[in-house]
């Protein structure tokens, strides 16, 4: 131990207790706090899968995935137009119709039915832009989902999922 | 709360005792000689008042808890149950759902006397900052006792307000999982919930404790805002303060027997009979009526993390005002300026409130910014400049000739 003056083996003392009784105590903490986090059982219902089949064009359905809704929009010709006759740059989170479809399944639209502002489940072909409109503090969002007008700063969030067939979704 | 007193009871099983653990000598300098500033008026009985509310609420509680599920599909069953089945449930419950209510009334008739006869002022400040702490502990509380029945409104507060902490950068979905114990409000979130709404009071009860006791250090401000100089000035806590509360008390449980038993649904939300469903929003949401000024300064900022500050920063703004008004003298009465902004904030604070209560939307929104905007400029701008271009009016040389003024002889005799 370097030996200058005024440090002496009580101090070197001092701290490696002080930080080992740190070190213990945020590892006691630790557990208190993990245990809130999602448990097994939560994390296992993770996917959900959904049969298309029933549902027509201009429809659209909510299923529960994670607690939580997801809208599947079954788009016409129109909506499908709309959403991407829309410039960029107008937009307030710039993104690609093309980039919240799957390739060649342009009609189906999957979104987590949760506004991102503060949560709350927006209604469908509702609002200025014939897409959904959030009642609680007037969110508006397009044929895409992307947001529009209103406090919510995101678009609404594209969860994951992949077609298992033609006709049926997997999501998660 | 003045350390050891020379109290001896006469009884001598009580001496013996008294001698060991000095408990009846620090209730009897504390709430009975305690000397009290003879001018106080009636605004001054809410703290008594409050600490009232704060027992009944614990009492009905712990009493609702042995009939209470706190699990996602009994909950609302539950609740009916207490309603329908449990002797006297009706009458407990309308009690504790009314009680927060009167709470929330009394806390602000409180705050705003602090403000109106500046109690927050040297010596003063940390009494004032632990009443802002019992502030945000009853909104913690009173947020998450709201959702225990588990209704439609019960599900969307919970999802809209842990949702606020969704607007910090990086940590913010994070801590929202870690709220939630899940990927949406759930049955974890209640049982989380609940759990807390039991501890929140016992805490709050600990800091009203420390409130009181700091009280009894520093002394109560009283109306003129002057300090006690002499024995004149002061009567004895018991009787002088204690009937004077008592009396307000009854007139403000008459008021909350009324609420209870002629209108106790009047300050709650219908959609709330209806059992939670997380994949409906009701069309109109709202916080209960002592919240809505919040969530109308929330709803009137145009950026989401923008909004949420806002909204704390109008509670933590609270804690810096013993610094941020500059102004010596301590009573809005000799305060002509100071008296006359006091009363605009009032008006915008209710105003708030009432814009909280509308949709979010057209010149509702213009109206809240505007409101939003005094809110703030009153804290940081009106309540430091005021200190420096005021003149106050001159002060009372003590709290007897402020009472006496005009009289020829002091008809009570001095106490305490």
């Amino acid at each position: 131990m370097a030996t200058t003056a005024g440090t002496t083996r009580r101090d070197f003392l001092y701290i490696a207790t002080g930080a080992a009784g740190a070190v213990g105590v945020a590892a006691a903490i630790w557990p208190l706090i993990h245990q809130m986090n999602p448990d097994a059982s939560v994390l296992a219902l993770a996917s959900t899968d959904v049969d298309l089949t029933p549902i027509a064009e201009g429809q659209i359905i909510t299923v529960k995935w994670r607690g939580k809704p997801v809208f599947i929009s079954h788009r016409s010709k129109k909506e499908i137009d709309e959403a991407r006759a829309v410039p960029l740059n107008q937009l307030p989170d710039p993104q690609p119709d093309q980039a919240r479809v799957k390739e060649g399944k342009d009609q189906w639209l999957v979104l987590v039915g949760v506004c991102t502002h503060l949560g709350c489940v927006p209604l469908g072909h509702q609002g200025d832009f014939d897409g959904w409109f959030c009642p609680c503090h007037g969110s508006h969002y397009d044929t895409s989902g992307r947001i529009r007008r209103g406090p919510a700063p995101l678009n609404l969030l594209v969860p994951p999922y992949e077609f298992v067939s033609d006709t049926s979704i997997r999501i998660g | 709360m003045h350390g050891h007193g020379t109290y001896i009871p006469e009884n001598k099983a009580l001496a013996w005792f008294e001698r060991r653990l000095p408990v009846l000598g620090l209730l009897k300098s504390s709430f009975v000689d305690y000397p009290t500033p003879r001018n106080l008026n009636y605004w001054w009985t809410f703290g008594g008042i409050l600490t009232v509310v704060l027992m009944v609420q614990i009492v009905t509680g712990i009493v609702l808890v042995m009939h209470y599920t706190p699990t996602s599909a009994d909950a609302f069953d539950s609740v009916e149950h207490i309603m329908r089945n449990v002797n006297y449930g009706w009458l407990l419950r309308y009690i504790h759902a009314n009680g927060a209510s009167m709470f929330f009334l009394a806390v602000y008739v409180h705050i705003f006397r602090g403000l109106y006869y500046g109690s927050y002022k040297e010596p003063r400040e940390v009494l004032w900052i632990l009443g802002v702490i019992l502030f945000l502990l009853m909104m913690a509380t009173a947020f998450m006792g709201y959702v225990l029945p588990w209704g439609q409104m019960s599900f969307w507060a919970a999802t809209v307000i842990t949702n606020l902490f969704s607007a910090l950068p990086f940590v913010g979905e994070p801590i929202v999982t870690w709220l939630w114990g899940g990927y949406s409000v759930d049955e974890p979130t209640l049982k989380r919930f609940f759990s807390l709404h039991y501890l929140l009071p016992f805490v709050l009860f600990g800091v009203v404790l420390l409130h009181i006791w700091a009280l009894h250090v520093v002394g109560q401000n009283n109306p003129a805002g002057i300090d006690v100089k002499s024995n004149k000035d002061t009567v004895a806590f018991t009787p002088y303060a204690t009937i004077k509360d008592s009396f307000a008390m009854i007139v403000f449980f008459i008021l909350f027997a009324w609420l209870v038993f002629y209108v106790p649904n009047y300050l709650g939300h219908s959609d709330n009979y209806i059992p939670a469903n997380p994949l409906q929003t009701p069309p109109h949401i709202v916080p209960e009526w002592y919240f809505l000024p919040f969530y109308a300064i929330l709803r009137a900022i145009p950026s989401k993390l923008g909004g949420v500050i806002a909204m704390f920063g109008s509670i933590v703004v609270l804690v810096f005002v013993p610094w941020l008004d500059t102004s010596k003298v301590r009573s809005a009465r000799y305060r002509p300026l100071y008296k006359q902004f006091f009363w605009i904030l009032l008006v915008v604070c209710i105003g708030l409130g009432y814009l909280g209560a509308k949709p979010a939307e057209g010149i509702y929104v213009i109206a809240a910014r505007i409101l939003t905007a005094y809110y703030f400029l009153h804290f940081l701008v009106i309540l430091p400049l005021l200190g420096f271009i005021e003149k106050p009016k001159p002060l009372p040389s003590s709290i007897a000739e402020s009472v006496l003024k005009g009289k020829e002889s002091d008809p009570m005799p001095a106490k305490g």
